[in-house]
């Protein structure tokens, strides 16, 4: 196959296979939130409910478009795909099995953080444009939210980084292989991945960190007055960014695609253990409320970032004294 | 900004950091408790001033009264604390009494004891789903606070669906007494979910008081400091919360209160986790009264006048009264002139809720967008009752 075809193809192999993960992970989290809270959660359309995301995405789509006469019409209708773009792109340098993903790029793990900030762009778009207050608080928030705690993200990040000494994402994983996992590295490992999981959940606005969203205060937040296919988007893209995140950590701190059985079982073990950190991600939405912005901030700035760093330092230490340096 | 004669906004932007964004929260807004709009002022994420105005629910319902006979009316005195509808009826029918001098068999007051702490704990069940609503978010775990509580109050509804017949507006109380007599088996009916109740409270108190978001979120935030709340007159749980000890079951005892033994729970924080503690204590309170009150029930009538033939047949002489109740929101007060008819001539709600209420402008002031719902959910108004 010419190299111009793959480059088509995998892309829009690994787009779809998102798309129809975004619509399935749903699913998921609404049993699983349902389960929570002693419920049963979607169950009339399909077997146990298992047509519900195709409703939901037909239902969006036959919605009616609506745009605020007020609105800044360009910005407005251009923040969804804004805000899609980076948060589908991330998944361009993760690798899913040796070999199977778009491109395995030497700074893979760099581009995933560039991209996946870039998402603010979209959500200020989207608030800003709207013409409404509450998406204007929410807007605000969000340029605090999602600066303050993407430090402490690639901080925690690029812990694994330095054990493995290499910025490409396969090479990450591969050093984990036979079963030297990062997160079961002494001390640094569960420190970080517990800083990793904490910054994915306020980067990726989950509650206990929506106050983008806070819909108890600000109604939906940025996209209060988006409706249809374009809060479709924005949905997606949110899911797509999560998701995205599931399956950086695995690769990070659960050894990526390694486990029992033959090597072809590797895509299969990979969405487990993503799948597994959503759930926890999941877990603790629905059992915490929602913390306050400067409460939020606080916690940022004065522990987690100064932790973070501390914690970078300190395995650069490690590093070198394993490596036989001093 | 300002709006010119085309109609068209002209936004004039001052770049100092003093600019002030004046939003509108409700009448229609996920927490606005009903129909409760508050306009903000704000400084970026500050609240600096809040007008509330409230209305958006006014039923006539001291007008209503008068047109309504002495046994019809407490049914529709359901309607104005849709979420505690017994504590309205037991003022109202407390009154009508006081101006009568009619008794009330001592079986009927225990009746009327034992249904009006279930509402406390339906009440109070539903106060914590929601509040937690409020700080948590309908897509977060204030979501699965809220879905608990709302199994537990079903548990309670189910106990006033064989009691009443009704789930929500039951006319349960009667002048003279009360309608029914507890149905065979409801007594076990009750401990068993009292029991049950019971110890589910612990297991919230776990899953709040041990996680530290939400001490954050309910600690040091909206303090109604003790003379404010003796200014303004609020009154049950949040005076409570603010250090004074008063509980109308306690110092002014009415219908057999004073034969059972409770402790009137006070904390001396004033902040919206005092309010919480209160009301987690009242819980446990209310659930002792309950299984008191089952134990001691005696026999007897369950009315002292004789089964209604007609709704007009209550007749009140001449006089007018005031009644008052401990409700779950504090105290609750009926104010009836009666004119000998079946009628009476006019009657005045003093709702909980509505003196609870004023006492939002002071404190919210100074906190941030995020606390005005976490405040108001704590003060637990319910707009049936503000604005009748």
């Amino acid at each position: 196959m010419p190299v111009w075809l793959t480059a088509l193809i995998a892309p829009f192999v690994v787009l779809n296979v998102v798309i129809l993960l975004v619509t399935y992970v749903t699913l998921l989290e609404r049993k699983f939130a349902a389960r929570m809270q002693s419920r049963i959660g979607p169950y009339r359309v399909g077997p146990h409910g298992l047509l519900q995301p195709i409703a939901d995405a037909v239902k969006l789509m036959m919605k009616e478009d609506v745009v605020p006469t007020a609105a800044d019409k360009t910005v407005y209708n251009l923040a969804p795909i804004v805000f899609l773009i980076p948060c589908m792109l991330i998944f361009a340098t993760i690798p899913f099995a040796p070999g199977l993903g778009v491109a395995d790029l030497n700074i893979g793990i760099l581009f995933f953080l560039a991209v996946s900030s870039m998402e603010i762009v979209g959500l200020f778009m989207a608030g800003w444009g709207s013409n409404n207050k509450y998406a204007l608080l929410s807007a605000m928030r969000a340029v605090n939210q999602i600066i303050s705690y993407d430090l402490p993200f690639i901080f925690s990040a690029l812990v694994p980084v330095m054990i493995a000494g290499s910025l490409k994402l396969s090479d990450i994983a591969a050093a984990q292989a036979g079963g030297a996992w990062f997160i079961f590295y002494p001390v640094i490992g569960q420190l970080a991945f517990v800083a990793f999981m904490v910054s994915t959940l306020a980067a990726e606005n989950r509650v206990p960190f929506d106050i983008l969203e806070a819909e108890s205060e600000l109604v939906a937040g940025f996209r209060v007055e988006y409706s249809g296919m374009k809060f479709a988007l924005i949905q997606l893209g949110e899911y797509a960014h999560i998701i995205g995140s599931s399956f950086l950590g695995s690769v990070l701190f659960l050894g990526a695609w390694a486990g029992p059985g033959p090597e072809y079982l590797g895509p299969i073990w990979m969405l487990l253990k993503a799948m597994f950190l959503f759930l926890v991600l999941t877990w603790i939405r629905w059992s915490f409320v929602r913390i306050r912005v400067d409460q939020i901030l606080t916690l940022s700035w004065k522990f987690l970032l100064p932790a973070t760093l501390t914690l970078l330092i300190a395995t650069s230490f490690v590093v070198v004294w394993r490596a036989g340096g001093f | 900004m300002t709006l010119d004669a085309g109609h068209t906004t002209r936004v004039e932007f001052d770049y100092s950091g003093g600019e002030r964004l004046t939003m509108n929260m409700g009448p229609q807004h996920p927490s606005a408790h009903g129909v409760f709009r508050a306009i903000l002022t704000l400084e970026g994420e500050t609240v600096v001033g809040v007008d509330a105005v409230i209305g958006y629910l006014h039923r006539c319902h001291e007008k209503l009264s008068e047109t309504l006979t002495y046994a019809q009316y407490p049914s529709i005195a359901s309607k104005t604390d849709y979420v505690a509808a017994m504590t309205s009826e037991f003022a109202y029918v407390m009154a009508a009494e006081a101006i009568g001098k009619i008794e009330v068999p001592k079986r009927a007051q225990y009746l009327r004891v034992i249904a009006a702490e279930l509402q406390r704990i339906a009440s109070h069940l539903l106060w914590l789903g929601t509040w937690c609503m409020d700080m948590g978010g309908a897509l977060g775990g204030g979501a699965t606070i809220f879905l608990y509580a709302i199994r537990e109050r079903e548990t309670i509804l189910d106990l006033f669906e064989s009691l009443v017949g009704a789930r929500l507006l039951y006319g349960f109380y009667q002048v003279g007494g009360t309608r029914y007599d507890i149905p065979a088996g409801w007594a076990d009916a009750c401990r068993k979910t009292i029991d049950v109740i019971d110890q589910r409270i612990g297991e919230y108190e776990g899953l709040l008081e041990d996680n530290p978001f939400f001490q954050a979120r309910a600690k040091d935030v909206g303090v109604i400091t003790r003379e404010l709340a003796e200014d303004v007159g609020i009154a049950g749980p949040l005076l409570r919360g603010s250090g004074v000890n008063f509980d109308l079951r306690r110092s002014a005892p009415y219908s057999s209160y004073e034969d059972f033994s409770f402790t009137v729970p006070v904390e001396t924080g004033g902040d919206c986790f005092a309010r919480y503690r209160v009301r987690m204590v009242e819980f446990r309170e209310s659930i002792k009264i309950i299984r008191q009150g089952l134990d001691k029930l005696p026999d007897g009538p369950i009315s002292s006048r004789p089964g209604l033939k007609s709704v007009a047949q209550i007749r009140i002489p001449k006089g007018e009264a005031y009644a008052r109740v401990e409700g779950p929101r504090g105290e609750v007060g009926c104010y009836l002139i009666a004119d000998g008819s079946a009628k009476p001539y006019r009657m005045k709600w003093r709702g909980a809720s509505f003196s609870n209420l004023a006492v939002l402008p002071h404190i919210i002031p100074g906190h941030k967008v995020a606390d005005v719902v976490a405040i108001m959910g704590s003060v637990d108004p319910v707009f049936g009752e503000v604005d009748r």
